[in-house]
């Protein structure tokens, strides 16, 4: 064994109490670094997968990004035409299902193509403006997370009768309506049916639980007053990430808008950015607090140990040799540190995670916490190296120590 | 190392002050060494003596480059050593000198073979094994073969003293460089410390530097250099060819310091 490391374990095991603190110092610190990285990137993956769960990954649309070229201005390239009324487009997506049949051909996913209309649910003399969604039940369950939403009746049972609806519970609760109500649905073009209600659904997110009724395909393209009408198709893709790749293909290739998860999220995103910044800020701060204690143990150690330094320095050993065995204590100090909060960041996590969070609205959740070694690689890497700087400069401050100012001073 | 028979060498000598004036820097400058001229050869037995304050021991640190003079230079063997880098001034201390305090200096949390081979592990010119052997030897030539594995805290004063001069030899060094070695011991051990010290320069050919104020261990050694003040006022050096002999055998306890041939 080097007799620096032999120095440096000899005075770290004799100091066993105050190397124990320093070592459940850094330990502290690892391991709630390690936990506070794992409970924000696991409620922000969460946060994400509920995201992405929610809406669909793309979604077609039946807009442009521009406004259509007038008539005259593709056939004169330097016509420019003011004050004149757009050309009023035939709505919906051209051959809904040729352009499905398409991008199935290439996308891996699920595709359901469903009707948007504006309406007004009228039940009991009261009114809400409600977004009503034709869907097919059959491909819905492929791309939204609709059918587990369903609170009461099923999604099938928009089959069962004619003009079947199924409300968001909130909305349902605004109008009065219960399965089984009868209620009055009401376009801004004059389309008026009556519809049973044969479900509710809570989708957890009060704007939607608000504002939306699902309804079939064919009963939203009546009350759209278009039949074959499709205006929106949404994918549900293997690999979520592929989003922005796909919807760009997708628009490309048919000319529709095509908004993937990530645009239609963008400001969440970019929040998430923040939300980064200050995770590793906090978990930054936490080492740097535990670094403090290791400053604090090897400053006591070479001031202790001050006359051993004058010693061996008088011996014939060198400020090199000196500051390396100080170095190696902080090394010794914070590398066990790190192994021991690796195991306390551990227990952290699995306590946390087995923790049940009951809510009255949802199932019973548990804290979202997110395994990666990459949290373990990065609290033990700054702890070592904090240990190792805070070690460091009073290492060499004891190295720089004159022997003869303490040989005196002890004589 | 072979010394020249009796009279002090003529050659370069082991070590040599020239003009050496150290004075500590503050608001009233202390001078505590004043233009300091001295050879010290092989194999003396040199006592440096004066009153407290006279600044022997600050001379004792200049020689032994634990100290940097103000003004003038050491030399070992002819060599400057002003220049030299902090670690080839280490390195020198490691290898040509040994230091004995007044209080023992040894580490505490390490066992008195560990203590006394410690030097020997800095220069690292030995293997282990042979590192542990001369450990054992040196210590067991100055009686503390039984010792060897206890810590510093459980041996007596003179035990422990006798484990910090086996220390200062364990890398073989030419010059012993002496503190008050017996100044802190009663009178018994204080003889058996000084005893250790005459005989590593009689049978062991080596350099023996103390610094003392007893005058009854001062008068026994082959020179006497006063200093008053931080300068050298006397330097008197005594004959002793013909008690070489008389000495030697008469020692039962450590007979033969060095295993090493002198």
């Amino acid at each position: 064994m080097s007799l620096v490391l032999d120095v440096a374990l000899t005075h770290v095991r004799a100091r066993a109490r105050q190397t124990l603190v320093a070592v459940a110092g850094v330990a502290t610190g690892v391991g709630f670094s390690i936990m506070m990285a794992a409970l924000l990137q696991g409620s922000q993956q969460d946060f994400v997968r509920q995201l992405v769960n929610a809406m669909p990954h793309v979604a077609v649309s039946d807009e442009r990004r521009a406004p259509p070229p007038q008539p005259a201005e593709q056939f004169y390239d330097a016509a420019r035409i003011d004050g004149l009324k757009p050309e009023a487009r035939r709505r919906g997506i051209k051959n809904p299902l040729a352009t499905m049949a398409s991008i199935e051909s290439w996308a891996p996913g699920a595709i359901a193509p469903s009707v948007k209309v504006q309406g007004i649910l009228r039940y009991s003399s009261r009114d809400v403006a409600t977004s009503i969604v034709g869907i097919e039940p059959r491909r819905e369950a492929a791309v939204s997370e609709l059918p587990k939403q369903i609170r009461q009746g099923s999604l099938a049972a928009l089959y069962s009768t004619t003009n079947a609806i199924i409300l968001g519970d909130r909305l349902a609760e605004k109008i009065g309506a219960r399965p089984g109500s009868k209620i009055t649905v009401q376009t801004s073009d004059g389309i008026r049916l009556t519809a049973q209600v044969v479900g509710l659904f809570h989708a957890g997110v009060r704007s939607v639980d608000e504002t939306t009724a699902y309804v079939l395909v064919k009963t939203g393209q009546i009350l759209a007053g278009q039949t074959g009408l499709v205006n929106e198709l949404r994918l549900r893709l293997a690999d979520a990430l592929a989003a922005p790749g796909t919807a760009a293909r997708i628009e490309r290739e048919t000319g529709y808008k095509s908004v993937a998860w990530q645009e239609a999220s963008e400001d969440l995103l970019n929040a998430f950015v923040i939300r980064n910044i200050i995770m590793y800020t906090v978990v930054g701060a936490i080492l740097l607090v535990a670094s403090f204690g290791t400053y604090n143990i090897i400053s006591t150690i070479t001031h202790e140990k001050a006359r051993d330094i004058a010693i061996m320095k008088s011996l014939g050993l060198p400020e090199r040799t000196v500051r390396r065995i100080f170095v190696l204590e902080a090394g010794i100090i914070g590398c066990f540190g790190a192994v021991l909060g690796f195991a306390l960041g551990f227990g952290l996590c699995v306590a946390l995670g087995s923790v049940e969070i009951r809510n009255p609205f949802t199932d019973v959740t548990h804290i979202p916490i997110a395994w990666s070694p990459l949290h373990y690689a990065m609290a033990a890497g700054v702890a070592v190296v904090s240990s190792l700087v805070a070690g460091f400069l009073p290492a060499r401050r004891a190295a720089r120590l004159h022997p003869v100012e303490i040989i005196r001073g002890a004589t | 190392m072979s010394a020249t028979d009796g009279a002090p060498s003529t050659g370069t000598p082991l070590i040599a002050a020239r003009g050496v004036t150290r004075i500590l820097p503050g608001i009233v400058p202390t001078t505590l060494v004043h233009d300091v001229d001295l050879a010290i050869g092989e194999n003396e037995l040199v006592a440096i003596t004066g009153p407290s304050g006279s600044g022997k021991s600050s001379l004792l640190y200049l020689l032994g480059l634990l100290d940097l003079p103000t003004a003038g230079e050491v030399l070992i063997r002819g060599r400057a050593t002003a220049g030299m880098s902090e670690e080839e001034r280490a390195h020198t201390r490691l290898a040509t000198l040994g230091f004995v305090f007044q209080f023992h200096f040894l580490l505490p949390e390490f066992t008195v073979l560990d203590n006394v081979t410690l030097p020997m592990r800095a220069l690292d010119a030995l293997s282990p094994k042979a590192m542990r052997e001369r450990g054992l030897d040196l210590l067991g030539s100055l009686g503390l073969g039984d010792h060897t594995a206890k810590r510093p805290d459980q041996l007596s004063g003179g035990q422990r003293q006798r484990v910090a001069v086996a220390r200062a030899l364990a890398n073989d060094p030419p010059l012993v460089l002496a503190d008050e070695p017996t100044g802190s011991l009663d009178s018994q051990a204080s003889e058996q410390v000084f005893e250790i010290l005459r005989d590593l320069v009689r049978t062991g050919g080596k350099t023996v530097v103390a610094v003392t104020h007893d005058l009854d261990i001062a008068r026994r050694m082959d020179r006497r250099i006063a200093l008053m003040d931080g300068a050298v006022v006397g330097d008197e050096r005594v004959v002793v060819a013909p008690r070489r002999n008389m000495i030697i055998p008469g020692r039962t306890e450590g007979a033969n310091p060095e295993s090493s041939p002198g």
